[in-house]
């Protein structure tokens, strides 16, 4: 019953931020609406930690350990961002009219509702359709500025991940195809692992690339990630801290699904796949770190790195390594959503998407300053901070498993990144101010959202509580033949 | 009398004709000129579809799969154009010419290539079926989808390239329903109710793009990028 109600708590949520009560109805109830959905979560989330699966409608809606713990980074970065939302879309909407307001929450919800669908359905086609409506009822809010770079990134946003979405289409179908050719009929993530080692395998490798291509588009696997930093860094900041926090990791999560049922008949190295693909995208997306001219489209480029080095984990195939790519789906939903906030809360104080133009922010803006500063640091995998304990479990991993070139690709490529990063960022930190500061004030709930976002990041670079832990182990148990 | 049974020739043959019309209409969305043409291709390709699945349908005594042909013929042909009319209106009537980045000649042999290119695609797959639909239906979809993701490539305006979405989808259906005739109707209900959402959504960001910018040529907008701008 407790899934069905986190679907209908965003909804109700939604029609409610159509109803003109002033301008704080909306965000309220969107807030209120999130944190409702965060509890629900995470008493599934504890429920599937103690060793239950969670089921409402058997083979259609239900909650094992990977779904879990995607549904409660989902909730978690869902309430943190419409905290930011609060006081960040007040100040860019400046002069619209409460109308504008009323959309964007309306339009949030949805999103969320859409975000939360994924990690929920077990029956793939419904997957299909929850991933396809992520982009749908999020491409709005990409273009909710309404400037000619906001209607332009959103307009590639949609093509590029549309067409990413009927290629994978082909491929559920050929995989429901491959399904009833070997006699099964429960057309499942489980049901799939049960039937596979039956179906013909080379129904199961192209559905496979095809799945790996088409929502490879939507995770932001290179080569089709062009749309990627322009949506994350046109889009306003809460929706990029959901879009590149959790929406890449829900789509990257049905192609992770996919492994362990290729895993089924070895001769298809659905790891190597995955660590090929991987490391490409790792590669791809360092190098260009380094030359990134907008601190967005920085961070959005870390995504893709971020992406790259979970379906390599994945791909090492080892139950530590899987170990490794579970902690870090969950290092980098926190830390990336914290650090858009971050670039939302330097927009707000300097007015530019720059880095050239944008110099001593320690000094102009000291709450923006530190949080960037902390943002950067954090999810380049600098100790002690989440994604440091994540990406050292999974190059550990790799190493005990002795896949030494593809650990040492990795380790190089996260290298080059962390200094493009760093590079960047210190820039815009530190050094001598260009302009005299005219003293902004950030919005209440922007700095109490980005301390709230803050503590996860540097608690779980320390110390990983039991549930949790063990969430985690069950999560990493999904991905396992 | 006209043998109707499942198993005759005739049948097959009506098959055949549909798919070599659905390849046709997909042939036809490369190589037309006007927003307006591309929506009629459109409709008459949504239509082809929706025979094909009442042919399945006949043939396996599916009711899903008839109920999936009145879907479509809802849907696709009727609901879609309307949809479009609504929100875009003057995008789709104004006559002109839809620039494209290849010329239509060159476009057509790429377009050759990639139908050749599905049909050596879907063999490599048909291994494992005896003498069904699927032989002729796989390889046809898989180009439909191909050529619908062509059509998106090079046509520079935001109706064709919406319309090539459209056309992948209904590709990657004409395939599927051959293949996997018995997905359960709840999926089916749930994709062409997204159909919907991808011609309502995609209208609407077409006029926003449109009050703002003034254009609809989506292929002039390119200020986003890694190099600095002039």
């Amino acid at each position: 019953m407790i899934l069905i109600v986190i679907l209908v708590i965003p909804l109700i949520a939604a029609g409610l931020s159509l109803i003109p009560l002033g301008r704080r109805f909306a965000p309220a109830v969107t807030l209120i609406g999130a944190m409702a959905v965060l509890i629900a979560s995470l008493s599934v989330a504890l429920r599937v930690a103690s060793g239950n699966r969670v089921v409402m409608i058997e083979n259609w809606m239900s909650c094992d350990g990977l779904s879990a713990l995607v549904l409660l980074l989902i909730a978690l970065v869902g309430v943190t961002a419409a905290l930011f939302s609060w006081g960040y879309v007040e100040k860019i909407n400046h002069g619209n009219g409460h109308e504008k307001l009323r959309y964007y929450y309306t339009n949030y919800n949805l999103f969320l509702l859409s975000l939360l669908a994924v990690p929920l359905f077990v029956e793939l086609a419904l997957v299909w359709i929850a991933v396809e409506l992520t982009t749908l009822l999020s491409v709005l809010l990409v273009g909710f500025e309404n400037t000619r770079e906001a209607l332009e990134a959103a307009w590639k946003y949609i093509v590029l991940t549309l067409m990413g979405a009927a290629i994978a289409l082909l491929g559920f179908l050929i995989l429901f195809w491959g399904l009833r050719a070997s006699g099964g009929s429960i057309y499942t993530w489980d049901g799939l692992i049960a039937a596979a080692p039956n179906m013909p395998p080379v129904l199961l490798q192209t559905a496979f690339l095809l799945i790996l291509v088409g929502f490879g588009a939507k995770a932001g696997l290179v080569p089709l990630h062009t749309w990627l930093p322009d949506a994350h860094s046109q889009a306003p900041s809460p929706v990029c801290a959901l879009l590149s926090g959790v929406e890449t990791t829900a789509v990257l999560y049905a192609i992770l699904r996919m492994i362990p049922i290729l895993n089924a008949v070895p001769s298809l190295r659905a790891g190597t796949w995955a660590v090929v693909f991987g490391l490409i995208s790792v590669g791809v997306a360092a190098f260009l770190l380094l030359q990134v001219r907008d601190y967005k489209r920085l961070f959005a480029y870390s995504t893709v790195e971020h992406m790259g080095i979970i379906l390599v984990a994945t791909g090492l195939d080892s139950s530590a390594a899987h170990y490794g790519a579970v902690y870090q789906i969950l290092s980098h939903a926190i830390t990336k959503s914290f650090c858009f906030f971050a670039a939302g809360a330097v927009l707000l104080a300097v007015g530019t998407r720059e880095i050239t133009s944008v110099q001593g922010l320690i000094r102009t803006s000291p709450t923006a300053g530190v949080a960037l500063l902390f943002g950067g640091l954090a999810i380049s995998g600098a100790p002690p901070f989440a994604v440091f304990l994540s990406e050292f479990s999974i190059l550990k991993a790799g190493l005990s498993n002795s896949q030494y070139i593809a650990v040492g690709l990795l380790a190089l490529f996260i290298v080059i990144a962390f200094f493009g990063i760093m590079l960047h960022i210190n820039q815009m930190v530190f050094g001598q101010p260009n302009v005299i500061p005219e003293g902004v004030n950030l919005p209440t709930s922007c700095v109490i959202a980005l301390i709230l976002s803050v503590i996860p990041i540097v608690v779980f670079g320390l110390y990983v509580p039991g549930p949790l832990h063990e969430l985690l182990h069950l999560a990493a148990n999904c991905l396992e033949r | 009398m006209l043998d109707l049974s499942s198993t005759s020739p005739i049948f097959s043959q009506l098959n055949a004709l549909v798919g070599g019309l659905f390849l046709l209409s997909a042939f036809g969305l490369v190589i037309v000129r006007q927003a307006q043409a591309c929506l009629l291709i459109f409709i008459i390709q949504s239509i082809l579809l929706s025979i094909s699945a009442f042919l399945l349908g006949y043939r396996d005594a599916s009711y899903h799969l008839l109920a999936v042909g009145v879907l479509t013929l809802v849907i696709k042909p009727a609901l879609i154009p309307w949809l479009l009319r609504r929100t875009v209106r003057q995008e789709i009537y104004t006559y002109r010419e839809i620039s494209q980045v290849l010329n239509i000649p060159s476009s057509l042999l790429i377009a050759l290539a990639l139908t050749l290119f599905s049909y050596f695609f879907a063999n490599s797959l048909l291994i494992i079926v005896d003498g069904s639909f699927a032989k002729v239906n796989l390889p046809i979809g898989i180009a439909g989808l191909l050529l619908g993701a062509y059509t998106l490539m090079v046509r520079r305006e935001a109706i064709p390239q919406l319309i090539g979405i459209l056309a992948m989808e209904n590709g990657a259906f004409f395939a599927g329903i051959s293949i996997s005739p018995d997905l359960p109707l709840i999926a089916e209900l749930a994709a062409a109710f997204d159909v919907l959402i991808i011609a309502l959504v995609m209208g609407i960001l077409t006029r926003t793009i449109h009050e703002n910018i003034g254009t609809t040529r989506v292929g002039a907008l390119t200020t986003l990028k890694e190099e600095p701008n002039q």
